[in-house]
């Protein structure tokens, strides 16, 4: 009981952000949660959301992982336009559609590999080590598009960006499932533990058994996994793979939502769901503009200044300064500076030491 | 097998000795040399002018020297000057940003060879660094797009604007340039305008938000976007919502790359203004006339804004894919 509703204050912040967004995105423009069925598709701004939020929302979920044994994975963008290049290309080519999902998928986990092995075995910071691919992906990827925007027919890749199980948006599906496959296997396994220890303290994690470098170079493929999916999902609903454009600074995104999620940079803590939050904040955030109809130029002011607000209510340091009515230790000081100035109210309350 | 190696050594040190002792334009046999520092590949147009490039010096037996800068002025400044130091006859430039090419220019004046600007203008204060620019008119483009809407829809016709990226001088053009058209129109109006970053993704992104806030698209007369790839973004949106592009919103781009000859072909999209990749073979033809007749060419020559419409799209897509 105690243990629920610590955790729930600590996600407070979080979906009490996600709600006043989608309320806020609300009041600009009433239609926003108005859903119908469109061509065997949930068409509305709130299925836009969650549809455009996929992407972001997968790096989110492989990035919270790696972010979770102390490290970050600056190189998501870059295997997104890998996968999707790969895709694209084969397709055009004549390759059947479960050899070219392979392939896609494949790259992501030798991208995921390369970085697991850089950081696990030849011990280079993570955010060294992943600028590596970072800066050099989206030169092969540009290398396997030649530089043009590669456009293919399929109806198969298509349906992976903007077809729909059962009236649900594709990405949103995969979105999901990539969710629970990774809850299950951190979550019903001794692997999450094993996770935050090594971020915790990865010597002594290898001291008290952990077998660490599988351990990092699992979630960096994992990680890969989760980025070639987000690639596939892109180019898939454009049917195209844009190289110079794919993914492009959604690195940023991805460690912003797993932040915002409350998951230390620190690591040896995660919460995998909260980081799917935090990408719907950033996409909620991301499609209200674009209804509201604010001039562009103020985009990025916007957003800054919503984020900080949730960053902010998650500092440690300023809830300090907060009163917290539920807190008996922090019941105290508030009372005394109310005493201050109203004295009367503060006697009935009975706050005198 | 080390008779092949000593040949080859042999062969590379007379090279050598050869450029060591005659500029290569010599060495060519009176050929004219030009060195053509490119920005990199930065999208599929940047892609074709290269191409474009390399096509029009053979057809005009001009030996073409490329160099690809990677997104980054200093790159090209070492390239700038390398063909100083090679001897070249004239070097183009695509900058990659408008300041801080002062120095590097005086040295290539102070060598005497001719520099030629491609696509995009640099900002001094001292014209005779630079030859001419060869560019186009980005707000005329805008303007030519706009006069086809005014004419296509009697002058009435609520717009949606899917700009380029935010701050950049072709959003910022293409803008003003249909702007001026719409406000000759009392009937016309940009109902909605955002960035759609000159990409495909997001330019897809920002046409389904469009249509929700706007009556599920109804209010929507005709989408404006400032390049092909958000217009073709936009028209799988329109389709996704399940209307008609090119018919129950209309659909006119600036850049005429082959895809939206492909959506023109199919009856998806309307109108394309075109930016030429073609921007060398103009730079070509006026140091050719230099050279020959000693006619200084004018400071800025400007390349046409061509329409285009369904009609020739298939003749065209024919025509262009293989250039981009």
């Amino acid at each position: 009981m105690t243990l629920s509703s610590s955790a729930l204050r600590r996600n407070l912040p979080q979906c009490g952000a996600l709600i006043a967004v989608l309320l806020a995105n609300w009041l600009l423009f009433p239609d926003f949660f108005s859903i119908r069925v469109q061509d065997g598709r949930l068409f509305g701004s709130l299925i836009d959301v969650m549809n455009r939020g996929a992407p972001v929302a997968l790096l989110a979920i492989g990035m919270t992982m790696v972010i979770a044994t102390r490290g970050v994975d600056l190189s998501v963008g870059a295997v997104m336009a890998i996968s999707g290049a790969i895709a694209a290309t084969m397709t055009q080519a004549g390759w059947s559609l479960p050899l070219v999902l392979l392939a896609a998928l494949g790259a992501g986990l030798l991208c995921g590999l390369w970085n697991g092995v850089l950081v696990a075995v030849l011990r280079i910071q993570p955010i060294i080590a992943t600028l590596i691919l970072m800066v050099a992906g989206r030169g092969i990827a540009q290398l396997i598009t030649e530089g043009q925007i590669v456009t293919f027919v399929s109806p198969g890749l298509a349906a992976i960006g903007s077809g729909a199980v059962l009236t649900v948006p594709t990405p949103v599906v995969l979105t999901a499932a990539t969710l629970a496959v990774t809850a299950l296997l951190v979550r019903a396994t001794a692997l999450g533990l094993m996770i935050e220890s090594v971020g915790v303290n990865r010597l002594s994690s290898a001291y008290a058994g952990v077998n660490t470098p599988v351990i990092l170079i699992a979630v960096y493929v994992w990680c890969g996994l989760c980025a070639a999916v987000a690639g596939l999902i892109v180019t898939a609903d454009i049917r195209g793979a844009d190289a110079n454009n794919a993914g492009l600074w959604l690195e940023l995104d991805a460690i912003l939502a797993v932040v915002v999620g409350g998951t230390s940079l620190l690591g040896g803590r995660f919460g995998l769901l909260m980081s799917i939050v935090g990408a719907a904040i950033i996409q909620a955030m991301n499609t209200g503009i674009l209804l509201s109809g604010f001039k562009p130029e103020f985009n990025l002011i916007v957003k800054a200044a919503v984020l900080m607000v949730v960053l902010l209510a998650q500092s440690p340091a300023l809830s300090l300064l907060l009163p917290r009515p539920r807190s008996p230790a922090n019941a105290r000081p508030i009372a005394a500076k109310v005493t201050g100035k109203a004295p009367g109210k503060a006697h009935k309350e009975g706050s005198a030491p | 097998m080390s008779m092949t190696w000593l040949t080859s050594a042999f062969a590379a040190t007379a090279v050598v000795a050869l450029c060591a002792g005659f500029s290569p334009a010599q060495a060519a046999g009176g050929k004219l040399v030009v060195g053509f520092s490119q920005i990199g590949s930065e999208s599929g147009w940047r892609a074709a002018e290269t191409k474009t490039a390399k096509a029009e010096a053979e057809k005009r037996g001009i030996e073409l020297k490329i160099s690809d800068a990677q997104q980054k002025q200093e790159n090209q400044i070492k390239a700038v000057r390398s063909f100083v130091a090679q001897g070249v006859d004239a070097i183009f430039i695509a900058p990659v940003v408008a300041t801080g090419w002062d120095a590097v220019l005086k040295e290539a004046k102070e060598a005497k060879i001719p520099v030629i600007l491609l696509d995009r203008q640099i900002e001094t204060k001292d014209n005779s660094l630079y030859l001419t620019a060869v560019t186009s008119d980005t707000v005329h483009e805008g303007r030519v797009a706009g006069e086809w809407l005014a004419k296509k829809t009697g002058g009435k016709c609520p717009v949606v604007e899917l700009q380029g990226t935010v701050g950049s001088s072709p959003a910022i053009n293409r803008k003003k340039g249909f702007d001026e058209v719409v406000a000759k129109n009392p009937g016309m109006k940009i109902i909605r305008t955002q960035s759609g970053d000159f990409t495909r993704a997001k330019g897809k992104e920002v046409m389904e938000s469009f249509i929700k806030a706007e009556n599920g698209g109804k209010g929507i007369c005709a989408v404006y976007a400032h390049n092909d790839d958000m217009a073709v973004g936009a028209i799988q949106a329109i389709k996704e919502a399940g209307l008609k592009p090119g018919t129950d919103i209309l659909v006119v781009s600036i850049d005429a790359v082959p895809d939206i000859f492909k959506a023109m072909a199919e009856g998806e999209a309307n109108a394309t203004v075109e930016l030429t990749p073609n921007m060398a073979g103009p730079a070509y033809d006026a140091l050719i006339e230099m050279k020959k007749s000693g006619k200084v060419p004018p400071k800025w020559i400007q390349t046409e804004s061509a329409l285009f419409t369904p009609d020739t799209a298939k003749a065209e897509y024919e025509r262009r894919k293989d250039a981009y």
